[in-house]
Order: C-alpha cells, then structure tokens, then sequence
C-alpha cells in the first residue's frame, strides 16, 4: 500500500488570475496591496504614453504643441488627474511598504503568546496614517488642477 | 541575476522615484501652488519655449535621466511580478522575462535618445 499521496501533475494552489484580486479575510492591507498593483499598472501605462507624447519635443514647436493640443480638452484632464491620484496613493503605500520590508515601522520582534498582536496590526497606525496623507495629497492636487488651472 | 537582487533594486528605484517624481510632479502638475507660495515663478510650464528652458539645464538632465531608467525598470519589474504569479511553465516565463526586458530596454534607449536631442537641441 502507498503510504504517500502522489503529488498530482495540475500545479497545486492555483487562484490564476482571481488571485491578483482575492484577499479572502486578510483584512484591509491585502486589498491595499491589489489597489497598489493596480495603481501601479495604471501610471505604467500613463508613462509608457508620457514618454513618446514628450519625445515629441525634438521635432520642435509645431509638433510639441499638435502633441500637447492632442492631449487637451476636460476628459483628459479628468485622467490627467486620476494618475496623479494613483501616484500619491502609490507612492505614499509604497513607503510604508519599503519601510516594513525592512522591519522599521513594525515594532521589536516579540514571542507571539496569544492574544498577540500581528505586523500588520503593529503597522496599521502607520497605515491608515499614509492612507489619510494620499488622500490630502489628493485633495491638494484636486485644488491645484481642477480650481487653478 | 538572483531574484532577491532584482527585488532590492525595485525597493531602490522605488525610493529614488518618491524623490524625483515627486520634484517633477511638483514642477508640472501643482505648479499653481508652487507659484502660490512663491517657489515658482509665473509662466505656463507647458509651452514650448519652457520645455526648452528646462531641457537646457545639467539639474534637469540628470532629473529626467535618473527618473526615466529607475521608472521604467520599478515599473517593468512590477508588472513582471504579476504576470509570473500566474502558474506557467519555465518556457512561458522566460518568454515573458525577454519580452518584458525588450520592451522596457527599448523603451529606455528612445527616452534617453529623446533626452540628450532635447539637452543639446536646448543648448544649441
């Protein structure tokens, strides 16, 4: 009799691509880090645009402005906007999360005796702190592109 | 190159860009503000004759340079890391490493091109 249970040949724990966007029940931060992918792809995007939209620039004034005017108008502003906010949410979170990877915002490393209180419980000030700061970051910029401009 | 290593420059890069970007969208995008509170002065910083003023300097050249390289590749790695999360076999993710890699290099040697043209167009 076998005693060990062959390892089937499909490839185990599989979420596929519902896996970019499943966090099940590991709370706020994990739908923070999907939102931070997500943002992350969004700006990629707007940058790898940005570069050839702006390579207009050596081909002179006529160009650059028929790229700036093609690039004009409420709707793209309104996007203009939208990756500006991805960038303060971006780049706010991604401090946080360069500051965990290297353990300075999680408190000394305990013995976790219950009840104990988890990193991302020990982060979570933290967190919501630099969730609070996008978000003034967002309102700020709002002020600037959509009341000054 | 280990994976660890690429992951460490993605931190880095990522820490460069909060400093860089943060210059350049404070230049381009709250330039009202900044002209508000007196760190800019007046002037519309998408015309073309400011495109030029600002291509002319070393400072910018470097800012440009520095956020371009450092951008792409904290960008190109990401969405590497995304795709490769969905199982696949070791030939699909060396195809997905080189077709990333091309297109992110690519996409570095035009910007670059764009930049130094721009520098020596602004100062000639």
């Amino acid at each position: 009799m076998k005693t060990v249970v062959q390892e089937k040949k499909t490839r185990p724990n599989r979420l596929g691509i519902g896996g970019w966007f499943y966090g099940g029940k590991y709370g706020a931060e994990r739908y923070i880090f999907a939102l931070h992918r997500l943002a992350g792809l969004g700006i990629l995007l707007y940058f790898m645009i940005h570069i050839f939209i702006v390579g207009q620039k050596i081909h002179g004034k006529e160009a650059w402005d028929a790229a700036m005017s093609s690039v004009s108008g409420t709707w793209f502003h309104i996007g203009e906007y939208l990756v500006f906010a991805a960038i303060a949410f971006h780049g706010l979170n991604g401090i946080r999360l360069i500051l965990a990877e290297f353990g300075l915002v999680l408190g000394k490393p305990k013995r976790p005796v219950y009840p104990y209180k988890t990193a991302n419980m020990r982060i979570r000030v933290f967190t919501w702190s630099m969730m609070i700061l996008a978000a003034v970051l967002m309102l700020v910029g709002g002020y600037d592109f959509f009341l000054m401009h | 190159m280990r994976e660890s290593t690429l992951w460490f420059w993605h931190l880095m890069a990522g820490i460069v860009i909060i400093f860089v970007l943060g210059i350049h969208i404070g230049v381009m995008h709250l330039d009202k503000i900044m002209q508000v509170i007196g760190i800019m002065s007046a002037g519309d910083v998408l015309s073309y004759a400011e495109v030029l003023a600002r291509a002319k300097t070393i400072a910018y050249l470097v800012i440009y340079l520095l956020l371009m390289w450092f951008a792409l590749y904290h960008g190109f790695y990401g969405l590497r890391s995304m795709i490769l999360e969905i199982s696949m076999s070791k030939t699909a993710q060396a195809v997905v490493n080189w077709v990333v890699f091309l297109f992110g290099f690519g996409l570095a040697i035009y910007g670059t091109y764009v930049i130094i043209i721009g520098y020596t167009m602004a100062n000639a």
